[in-house]
């Protein structure tokens, strides 16, 4: 089985972010920048499909700035067995522009299954891998949080409100993955050595800007200070004053 | 709990490699998930989280600097600090199994064995199957190893083993011990040689010692060899006189050096969000001037640490260090590692005696640490020695 899995460098969600001098990037002095987490679990998917098949083949693919390589070999670290970065200063904004570039380095691949996380934890999109599939022609279920593979058709849960909806589909396909669907590993300290001597292609890449710019980015507003209108029983009058003149909320 | 984001005041990040910033996050992560949510019981309970050596086999935690040839992970030294590092930053029992393991039974056996030997023990330890143990402090014979009175004598068959080991850490626990005897007269210290002992040999028992304040998830045992006979093949051929359990120490010594970094992180970090979020006087006392000292001090000694450590890893890596850096670096990230438990301690109040807080357990561990593998003042003895020239051991 050769599984493609897509993945991306995304800010660590501990780190605080602050927001560049242009007023609609990130500043990126001192970040610290990961593997993004919905992509471990497609990456953990991958490298079960191909030990429980005793052969194939995965192939981790980014699109991203040099620094990504470094994204890459997490996973190769984990097992992947080859990297491919399509490299490119600027991820445009537009979602449809990176799957265009992902489906062309895709398109004649010869995978089986196309693997993504659900979403990016920067930009909570949840729209590229949907659209290389698209862009694929194949069958695409998102947020899988169980799968079954058996011959060429596969069978996924999905968590819907209130329950959930099992899909079954043919491959090859794209595949979106959800928190549930596995534990990934951690990338042992081997894997990491190891992750060294794994071909990792580096291929130059201009995607379009797309249709969509980014024109501002503002941080949420600080929170008020809240304050102690008192204590005990007594202080209920005055909450309730409050609450109705000041908060307008009864 | 929150991941844990390290300190890192001076972007010593940016000095690391890739690969070696990859291994630190795989044990931070696996620390936070694994050993944060259990220690704290198994300190209470004055036990040695067994249940985790497999997964710390399974990353290849020990022995991580020696050959891939031999099953290891075939890091450099950096790596493997930042490992013991790591370790430590969660507690200093479940650094000193990882530094036994790895610098005083696997190490040995890769400098002193045959290559039978290694081939037959590294893999093994390697992936935890065989725990090991390392007997070199005697009751009596702490400081002063050269003392020694456990004796082995060579018979037709093979040795026999006579004598008592103490403060042994993972005693019980271990399948196989590295015993440091002398084969000659009792002044001998050019005869001391390493065993391989297998601990179920007849003759070898081992006791845990109890009533521990310190390294409570630790196991720490005191062995006793009576007329243990083991094979000829035994002896580490290439161990000869005291200097060679001196060089085990020294690898040990080194990820000691770095462990204690791991620990005076985990206690800043406690006390800055402490600070942050505990108001007293009607604001947090991290506002407060006397906190604030407490925390710049801190945050001062650990980055002092960070860069002496990675430098000492350096030249480790080129083959340049000596004992006398590896004491140095020691003798302080050790004592300032204590320091800032203390203070962290003090800073949290009553909270800070709490086995919920870190604090006080960083602090009580490292008070073993401070003592063992060269007491702070054995260490201050062999820097003087090196600055003067003159011996004043004895």
């Amino acid at each position: 089985m050769k599984i493609a899995v897509c993945v991306k460098r995304v800010p660590d969600s501990e780190t605080r972010v602050k927001i560049a001098s242009d007023g609609k990037s990130l500043d990126e002095a001192g970040v610290k920048f990961i593997l993004n987490p919905y992509d471990e679990f497609a990456v953990e998917e991958a490298l079960r499909r191909r030990e429980q098949a005793g052969t194939g083949e995965v192939v981790v693919v980014s699109l991203g700035p040099a620094a990504a390589q470094e994204t890459i070999r997490t996973a190769l670290a984990m097992g992947a067995d080859r990297g491919v970065l399509l490299q490119t200063d600027r991820i445009p904004a537009d979602g449809l522009e990176v799957a265009k570039a992902l489906a062309a380095e895709l398109t004649n691949g010869g995978y089986d299954l196309v693997l993504f996380g659900r979403m990016a934890i920067d930009d909570y999109n949840h729209q590229v891998g949907p659209m290389v599939a698209e862009l694929l022609d194949l069958p695409c279920v998102t947020a899988v949080a169980h799968l079954d593979i058996a011959g060429q058709r596969g069978s996924a849960e999905r968590e819907i409100e209130g329950g959930v909806e099992i899909v079954e589909f043919p491959l090859p396909a794209v595949l979106t993955t959800d928190k549930g669907l596995n534990e990934p590993r951690y990338p042992a300290l081997k894997g990491i050595m190891a992750a060294k001597k794994k071909p990792l292609e580096v291929k130059p890449t201009t995607p379009a800007a797309g249709g969509l710019e980014v024109v501002a980015m503002t941080p949420p507003p600080q929170r008020k200070e809240g304050k102690v209108v008192g204590e005990g029983p007594a202080a209920v009058p005055e909450l309730l004053r409050l609450l109705r003149e000041e908060a307008k909320v009864l | 709990m929150a991941k844990f984001q390290g300190v890192d005041f001076y972007n010593v990040d940016g000095l690391l490699s890739e690969e070696e910033r990859a291994v630190r996050d795989t044990v931070r992560a696996w620390v936070d998930d694994n050993l944060m949510p259990v220690i704290a019981e198994h300190y209470l309970e004055g036990r040695f989280p067994k249940h985790l050596v497999p997964q710390m086999a399974e990353l290849g935690l020990f022995g991580a600097n020696l050959p891939e040839e031999y099953g290891c992970a075939g890091l450099n030294h950096v790596a493997y600090g930042l490992i013991m590092q790591e370790l430590e930053r969660g507690d200093s029992g479940v650094r000193s199994f990882a530094s036994v393991q790895g610098a005083l039974v696997m190490y040995p056996i890769f400098a002193f064995g045959s290559e039978e030997q290694k081939r037959h023990w590294l893999p093994k330890m390697a992936t935890g199957e065989v725990i090991g143990c390392f007997g070199l402090t005697e009751p009596d014979y702490g400081s002063n190893p050269a003392g020694m009175i456990t004796v082995a004598r060579e018979t037709k068959s093979g040795w026999i083993l006579n004598g008592a080991k103490m403060w042994i850490t993972n005693g019980s626990t271990a399948h196989a011990a590295i015993i440091w005897a002398k084969t000659g007269k009792p002044d001998d210290v050019e005869s001391i040689r390493g065993f391989i002992v297998p601990t179920d040999t007849q003759g070898f028992s081992a006791k845990d010692q109890k009533g521990k304040l310190s390294l409570r998830a630790s196991d720490t045992s005191e062995l006793v060899l009576q007329d243990v006979c083991v094979a000829k093949d035994a002896v580490l051929p290439k161990s000869a006189g005291l200097k060679s359990p001196l060089m085990c120490l020294t690898q040990a010594r080194y990820g000691i050096a770095w462990g204690a970094v791991g620990s005076a992180m985990a206690c800043y970090d406690e006390a800055v969000s402490y600070a942050k979020a505990r108001v007293m006087f009607g604001k947090p006392i991290g506002g407060f001037q006397l906190q604030q000292a407490r925390l710049a001090e801190m945050l001062t000694e650990i980055t002092k640490a960070q860069l002496l450590c990675l430098q000492l890893g350096r030249l480790k890596d080129q083959g340049k260090v000596t004992p006398q850096q590896v004491s140095l670096a020691k003798r302080n990230n050790v004592s300032m590692a204590t320091d800032i438990a203390r203070e962290t301690r003090r800073l949290l109040g009553a909270n800070g005696i709490l086995a919920e807080y870190q604090a006080m357990r960083h602090l009580a561990n490292l008070e073993s640490v401070y003592t063992y593998e060269g007491t702070h003042d054995i260490h201050t003895l062999i820097l003087g020695q090196e600055i003067t020239g003159l011996n004043a051991f004895n």
